[in-house]
């Protein structure tokens, strides 16, 4: 087995041993942090993978968390159904919603989409009969299936991080493969692309149907976490959070959503805690210092250290490095 | 018809204040080639310095110069100290240390000044000017005078100087520009330094009209991010026209479409903005961006 194979493995087994350890706060916290990793996972593969930024995620994520708390508190859907469907609406929002941001690149799109984020929270509020205007909608925790002995902070957990594993193992697939490189080969060189006879228009609208389905997905899953939508929470700071996070944690790395979705959960807490007066300085004075020293995120850095790592595993005895220019 | 000219008057007058706001993220961008999301917590912080002052008894337009020093020095030393070591980073990092200056900048304008709403002197008279049945605020006329003449001088001294000149070179090609012998890191700096002064002199001017508070420019940024995308990233002039066309469209859209009010006209004014980018990409007056393959 590879070390990274070995890696995976034990990570996983310690995500499974969390919920009978920890109290139901921190479960909760937890359950957050995935939910976040997998709308960050989804702004990567646009932001990350395809180069399009979006400041407008908080738009898909919005439009997911109300899908689901609409669809379970007026037709009584059972919940489970919700994140697909939020998952579908979302894919086709986004699809649609990529096709006139071809036209947009760089700044302007970043516009675009903030236009987008901007609105969101007034349209919520407009359609006052749907969503229940600024009071927005409020659920109950689902209870575990089953008769399994679990409590509902457990299980959702458990059902978060399922979810996670799911959409993680696609992600991977699809980003490894044709597609994949595509996307990729998009973001490198347009042009070059092109010539070599990639639809980037199709391409481009994918990759943001992709992406917003993702969030779409997380956020369908933040309601049922939270048992609560208010379309307040919906606002700007969550678009530029979702940005924080996929830098921090590493662009186009699928690991990174991870250690992003960790830091957006968790620093502002520890912000709080240091400074009650000014907690937002002292998470500015974070931000900018974690830029400093992982200026390409937690995955480029862990990259680059595991390069070293293998390079000087591989030198041969004299302490040469394999393929070194020491000769010339 | 009266009440539509007011409209357009008043839109004006917002749009002026959208506009000098919008002129110093197009000239930040324009020097640096970084859109700089920490400009309206620049602005709001000078702003406070400008109250500081006054409130100790000097009179406004020391400290409206007084002001102006603080904020060109204090771009200089930010983009010295905080942006100078991701330079060479991938652009969406600088975009994140520029976040992690706004919300530094914004706590510790709460903690210093509290979050109380604090009034602001205006330098004008109070009274109105009054043309026919549409009246004019003395402010709001100011205002605009002010942004024009500040916009007059930038397009000197870009347009005219050597130093303007080797600024946009050093924005636009720097290795060129160092081999010619333009010191490139300064050129960023000085835009940074007048990026912040532009900042300065319009967080000043919409204070009177907003009342002073930490979040005083974030909802002025969206409008003048706006403002700044649809006249074009490239085009100072357009910067303002394009905050001039935002402020009216929106006053004109709250007053005469019913069902839009007050609540969506930020909406409504968005998505014209989107429909004209859709039209023309590079906004109203920029350049499209040739690449070279």
């Amino acid at each position: 087995m590879s070390p990274q194979r070995l890696g995976l493995v034990a990570v996983i087994v310690v995500a499974l041993a969390l919920p009978f350890v920890l109290s139901n706060f921190r479960l909760f916290q937890f359950t957050l942090v995935f939910v976040n990793a997998i709308a960050l996972l989804g702004l990567n593969i646009l932001t990350g993978y395809n180069g399009q930024i979006s400041l407008g995620h908080s738009a898909f994520y919005a439009l997911g968390a109300y899908t689901s708390a609409i669809m379970i508190d007026k037709w009584s859907v059972p919940y489970m159904l919700t994140l697909p469907a939020a998952g579908l609406l979302c894919l086709v929002a986004g699809f649609l919603f990529g096709i006139p941001a071809l036209r947009l690149e760089g700044l302007y799109l970043a516009l675009a989409t903030f236009a987008l984020s901007l609105a969101v929270p007034q349209i919520l509020k407009y359609f006052e009969h749907w969503t229940g205007g600024s009071q927005g909608i409020v659920l109950s925790k689902p209870d575990a299936p089953f008769g399994l002995p679990l409590t509902p902070d457990q299980w959702l957990y458990l059902m978060t991080l399922a979810v996670l594993a799911v959409l993680f193992w696609l992600a991977a697939n699809l980003l490894a493969g044709r597609t994949g490189r595509a996307i990729v080969a998009i973001r490198d060189n347009p042009i070059a692309a092109q010539a070599m006879g990639i639809d980037t228009a199709l391409y481009k609208s994918l990759a943001f149907g992709v992406s917003a389905a993702y969030t779409g997905v997380a956020g369908a899953l933040s309601a049922l976490v939270i048992a609560f939508v208010a379309p307040d929470a919906f606002n700007v700071f969550l678009s530029i959070t979702f940005l924080v996070g996929i830098v921090v944690g590493g662009l186009a790395s699928i690991p990174g959503a991870i250690f992003g979705g960790l830091f957006i959960q968790f620093v502002p807490n520890w912000a709080q805690d240091i400074s009650k007066a000014a907690p937002w300085a002292i998470y500015g004075l974070f931000l900018i210092f974690f830029m400093y020293a992982m200026p390409l995120g937690i995955a480029g850095s862990l990259r680059i250290l595991w390069i070293r790592y293998a390079t000087r595993a591989r030198r041969d005895p004299t302490g040469t490095p394999v393929g070194s220019l020491s000769k010339q | 018809v009266d009440i539509f000219f007011q409209q357009v008057v008043s839109g004006i007058a917002t749009g002026g204040i959208y506009g000098s706001l919008a002129l110093a993220l197009v000239m930040i961008y324009q020097a640096t080639d970084v859109v700089n999301y920490a400009q309206g917590e620049m602005a709001m912080f000078s702003t406070y310095l400008a109250w500081s002052m006054i409130n100790a008894g000097l009179p406004y337009w020391v400290a409206f110069a007084a002001t102006l020093v603080i904020a060109f020095v204090g771009g200089i030393v930010i983009e010295r100290v905080v942006i100078r070591p991701v330079e060479n980073a991938p652009v969406l990092t600088i975009v994140i240390v520029c976040i992690g200056l706004l919300t530094i900048l914004n706590s510790l304008a709460g903690w210093i000044y509290t979050y109380t709403q604090k009034p602001f002197p205006s330098p004008f008279p109070n009274r109105p000017i009054r043309i026919g049945n549409v009246i004019f605020g003395a402010h709001d006329v100011g205002a605009i005078a002010i942004t024009l003449i500040v916009l007059g001088l930038l397009y000197v001294f870009f347009r005219y100087t050597t130093l303007g000149l080797a600024m946009r070179a050093a924005a636009q090609n720097p290795a060129s520009s160092r081999l010619v012998g333009i010191r490139v890191g300064w050129m960023l700096a000085l835009g940074w330094g007048l990026a912040a002064l532009v900042g300065a002199v319009a967080g000043m001017m919409v204070a009177p009209v907003v009342f002073l508070d930490p979040n005083l420019m974030a909802g002025i940024l969206i409008y003048a991010f706006a403002s700044a995308t649809l006249g074009g990233f490239t085009s100072p002039g357009g910067a303002v026209i394009g905050g001039l066309i935002v402020g009216v469209t929106e006053n004109l859209v709250g007053t005469y479409v019913r069902f839009i009010g007050t609540e969506l006209k930020l909406t409504v004014a968005l998505a014209i903005i989107l429909i004209v980018l859709m039209v023309k990409p590079s906004g109203l007056f920029g350049r499209s961006v040739v690449h070279r393959v």
